[in-house]
């Protein structure tokens, strides 16, 4: 079957991480706080977090941070929320959350207004899809499925059919695609993976299978993971790649949340720290 | 991102790349600089237009121009011309900057934010995305676009209808078209709509137009998920249904304080033991309710004061909304002599209040009544339930000889097609339609063996036993479809353990489809044979079930086997109110999470969860669906403040959420990875009245 060549995407992630010049790369800036993200989140499951210089990525992260608190994709960009979300993740993968000022929290949220608008995006097929009546796409369930997860109002979600129509995302070929008569893609299939997590419907789901798929997606040479067998590798896909193997519980590699998408231990040490 | 094949970069490309980037970083700094220094002069502007034309993904450009354009229009106050030019300047830089990416979520959104702005016309809307579906059909952001457009300009439902259907037309293979069709549709036949107003009239032609694409292409999956939507609709029945109850109605309930009676003359399914000074009174409907209380259920009865019944919904994550509620009723007074009899009568549907979570009433007026008494008759203490270890092993079980006297109770069990008149209306065309359905499905099969149409037939024929209402209805297709199931795991490998979980369901409906094969599952628990007054127990073990279900057919066990399947989880069972043993051995059972219904088991006292996978999975599988210290949930019981989080129960929070409420006599989890002699004795500690832990007695 092949293995997962960790040692190669670690040196692949660092390598992303210094490599500025390429044009690709500044192309991207804008999002440079999700490619942390991903890129340090990858690190911590195949337990190699300590590769980067912890000082070097806060004192980064904090100068994307706006007055208003919130985060932008990099320095001088607008805040948005996307890269507030990864600023949060990656300091808590550094256990470095208590720096922010910790005034935004779920309470101030309005939680019930958020479920309600999330179940409005709630299609006929049991998916959702970005705004009321978009068409059901894997990612976006993954969104929704997770924060509904979050809230605590799982029961929204109609498991049944939503699990029929996700484990038909997988394909012969064992990876799973976005939407129906789409190819498959790695990215894609950590998210239906996930919201299957939540539900206990992830069994519908052929694990070996699934977990060839991605080890073919690697670039046994270079480090990295693609969307599909032989295309070129990027943070994003390596990401999803070896999360989704956390979650088939392929071995050496620590268990990742289902919502949160992040290790269990930082998880767990955010919850259990807060009593 | 995707789709790009894999290759080293070579020396003069990597070169050129440098350079591009170089000159991107400079023309993005200065940028940067103009917007945060509000720079809005015409360079400043057409070098961001350049920017967003490279790369529509700067998402702080389109912030930009946002902030520009309102500047311009302040400057420019009431000047229609202007107005029109600059928002038209606007309209071309999106366009542009599609079609460098058309998938671009702040090009979409700069569109609409212009269109709010009040300009362009549908026709040039829709123009353009006629060419942007034309390269690519399921661009959704495309399809967004449209609603949008259609919505904020008023475009008929019905035109729109149209469309789908010429795309459809045009390439079947497009499910983007069929969601937004079955999206309009659906808006249609809720408004009622002239044209629209019966689902008799409107659904028969799109069955037929969705048999077009099975037929022709029966492996492309674009059809199915609008064929399944318009069985629901054919099959649904949008109104709260009461599905059954216990006590049953007609009953004659003798209960037993915890002492066992020897030779009674009674069926051991009218006769209960119970521990507690009450008794629950369940109600199971067809689908999630709320509003089920004092108001809309009348209980009528010498042993409780209506208003003061307190109703409980039966639903993980604290929900408002459940299909089973249940309340307690009290024992009546222990004279232990007295066999008085205390009829109790139960009405719902007379004031409304009870409601869907797709906001439709319960509307059927229901009465019931079932007959209570108490009997204490003291005789040698038998196999009182937590009084002696529980054994599950084969001697100590008997088969039951059904008595005549059993016949009565029982029926009373499965005339529990609690009838419901409502449902009846539209009867004809529902179940004319499937039967056609049925007949479309038989005939794709002799033609094409596919995956597609077995899976239809199967759900065709559930759908149309389901209908018929028992015991009307002897003929039942549950062998014809658990082959069907079958033929399904090895047609599709891949999806074979969707069809276990299927199959599993279906031949649970078999077993509790009538009642001489639930009986032939049923097993006195005895050390000795004869005697009657021992408990009953339900044996659906060895059976390869995954998936549990058929809940409400079985809402009076109090003992259950389920060891030695393949189950999972076990959704649903918190149901079944009356259990008080129930064994789970040599199962599936991945986590602590995956007992969650047992919470609401109150009186469980013997549970058995041997030889399952307890501690052996990194990965929970079901941590989300109770609520726990990390979801939110409204009122967890985490923030009470009340428990002290010590590290015992940080390492096993899963289990003493599970079991912290539990009054167990007796344990059995030998034979999981989480076992050790730390977790045994964490596990004395949250189970106080424990006596027997993996077969040895406790102090």
């Amino acid at each position: 079957m092949g293995e997962l060549a960790a040692d190669k995407h670690v040196k692949y992630i660092i390598s992303v991480e210094k490599k500025k010049d390429s044009f690709e790369s500044v192309v991207m800036e804008h999002l440079r706080l999700n490619g942390a993200y991903w890129g340090l989140t990858t690190l911590d499951i195949l337990g190699k977090l300590d590769a980067v210089d912890e000082e070097d990525v806060i004192s980064w992260i904090l100068k994307c941070q706006d007055e208003s608190g919130g985060f932008a994709g990099n320095i001088g960009h607008d805040p948005h929320v996307l890269y507030t979300l990864s600023a949060v993740q990656v300091l808590a993968l550094f256990d470095k959350v208590d720096i922010l000022d910790a005034d935004k929290r779920l309470d101030k949220i309005n939680v019930d207004k958020a479920v309600e608008y999330i179940v409005s995006c709630k299609n006929l097929d049991g998916g959702f899809g970005c705004t009321p009546g978009g068409e059901s796409h894997a990612g976006q369930i993954f969104c929704c499925v997770g924060a509904l997860a979050i809230a605590g109002a799982l029961h929204h979600v109609d498991k049944d059919l939503l699990g029929w129509w996700l484990c038909e995302r997988q394909v012969k070929s064992g990876g799973l695609n976005g939407r129906p008569e789409k190819l498959p893609d790695v990215g894609i299939f950590s998210q239906p993976n996930l919201m299957m997590e939540h539900s206990c419907r992830v069994h519908w789901i052929n694990k070996d299978k699934l977990v060839k798929f991605i080890l073919d997606c690697q670039d046994m040479e270079n480090g990295g993971i693609s969307d599909r067998p032989d295309d070129a590798v990027d943070v994003f896909h390596t990401y999803f790649g070896v999360a989704g193997l956390s979650l088939l519980e392929y071995p050496g590699l620590k268990p990742i949340d289902p919502a949160y998408a992040l290790p269990v231990d930082v998880v767990n040490r955010i919850f259990f720290s807060k009593k | 991102m995707h789709g790009r094949p894999r290759k080293p970069l070579k020396p003069e490309d990597a070169a050129a790349s440098a350079a591009k980037a170089e000159k991107l970083r400079v023309l993005q700094s200065q940028f940067l600089h103009n917007h945060h220094n509000h720079i809005y002069s015409k360079e400043a502007v057409e070098l961001s237009t350049k920017l967003l034309e490279t790369n529509p993904e700067l998402y702080t450009a389109w912030n930009y121009r946002k902030l520009a354009v309102q500047h311009k229009l302040t400057e420019n106050d009431s000047d229609p011309d202007s107005l029109k030019s600059i928002l038209d300047e606007e309209l071309r830089v999106v366009e542009s900057a599609l079609r460098q990416n058309f998938k671009s979520y702040g090009a979409w959104h700069h569109r609409k934010w212009i269109l709010s702005k009040g300009h362009s016309s549908i026709d040039n809307e829709l123009r353009l995305l006629d060419k942007f579906q034309k390269a690519d059909s399921r661009n959704f952001h495309a399809w967004n676009y449209r609603r949008f457009v259609a919505a904020s300009m008023n475009r008929s439902e019905e035109d729109e209808l149209k469309y789908t259907e010429d795309m459809i037309c045009n390439n079947f293979s497009n499910y983007s078209a069929w969601h937004n069709r079955s999206l309009l549709l659906s808006n249609l036949l809720k408004r009622k709509v002239e044209g629209f107003v019966s689902k008799e009239k409107v659904l028969p032609d799109e069955y037929e137009f969705v048999h077009q694409a099975i037929f022709t292409d029966p492996d492309d999956q674009s059809g199915w998920f609008y064929h399944l939507w318009l069985l629901d609709q054919t099959v649904r029945v949008d109104s709260p249904q009461l599905v059954s109850s216990w006590p049953t109605p007609g009953s004659d309930l003798i209960l037993l304080g915890d002492r066992c009676l020897d030779g009674c003359a009674s069926s051991p399914f009218t006769r209960f033991h119970l521990d507690s000074r009450t008794f629950p009174l369940v109600l199971y409907f067809n689908q999630a309710v709320e509003g089920v209380n004092s108001s809309t259920i009348t209980v009528d009865s010498e042993l409780n004061t209506n208003k003061d019944l307190v109703w409980k919904p039966l639903s993980s994550c604290n929900s408002k909304a459940a299909q089973v509620w249940v309340t307690q009723l009290n024992l009546p007074d222990g004279n232990t002599h007295s066999s008085k009899v205390f009829p109790v009568e139960v009405s719902l549907g007379h004031s409304q209040g009870i409601i869907s979570s797709s906001g439709f009433h319960y509307s059927n007026p229901f009465c019931f009544a079932f007959r209570v008494s108490l009997q204490f008759v003291e005789t040698q203490p038998v196999e009182a339930l937590g009084k002696e270890i529980i054994s599950w092993r084969d001697e100590s079980f008997h088969n039951y000889n059904a008595h005549s006297q059993d016949s009565s109770p029982i029926s009373s069990l499965y005339q529990l097609s609690i009838k419901n008149d409502n449902e009846l209306t539209d009867f004809e065309w529902r179940a004319a339609t499937i039967a056609k359905e049925i007949d479309h499905f038989r005939e794709l099969l002799s033609l094409i063996n596919c995956k597609i149409g077995k899976l239809t037939l199967a759900r065709l024929l559930m759908a149309h036993d389901a209908m018929m209402c028992p015991p009307a209805n002897k003929i039942s297709h549950s062998e014809e479809v658990l082959e069907l199931y079958n033929d399904l795991m090895r047609l599709d490998p891949t999806h074979v353990q969707y069809y276990k979980d299927q199959h599993s369901l279906v031949l649970l409906q078999q077993v509790t489809s009538n009642w001489e094969s639930l009986l032939s599952r049923c097993f006195h628990y005895s050390n000795s044979p004869s005697n009657r007054g021992s408990p009953m127990c339900l044996q659906l073990k060895n059976l390869s079930l995954s998936r549990l279900g058929s809940f409400d057919k079985l809402l009076w066990v109090q003992m259950l086997d389920l060891s030695h399947n393949e189950l999972r989880s076990i959704e649903g069972l918190e149901a079944l109110q009356l259990l008080s043993c129930l064994n789970l051995s040599n199962n599936i059972l991945g986590s602590f999470t995956a007992l969650e219904p047992i919470r609401q088991l109150k009186s469980l006292r013997a549970l058995n969860i041997s030889y399952n996978e307890i501690g052996a999975h990194s990965i929970d599988t079901t941590k989300y669906l109770c609520s726990s210290p990390l979801s939110h949930s409204v009122g967890s019981e985490w923030n009470h403040g009340q428990t002290v989080i010590d590290d015992d129960i940080k390492s096993y929070w899963e289990a003493y959420f599970i079991l912290k409420g539990l009054n167990l006599t007796q344990f059995d989890i030998v034979g999981n990875a989480i076992v050790n002699e730390k977790f045994k004795s964490f596990l004395i500690k949250v189970l106080p009245g424990l006596k027997w832990l993996d077969g040895e007695q406790l102090h």
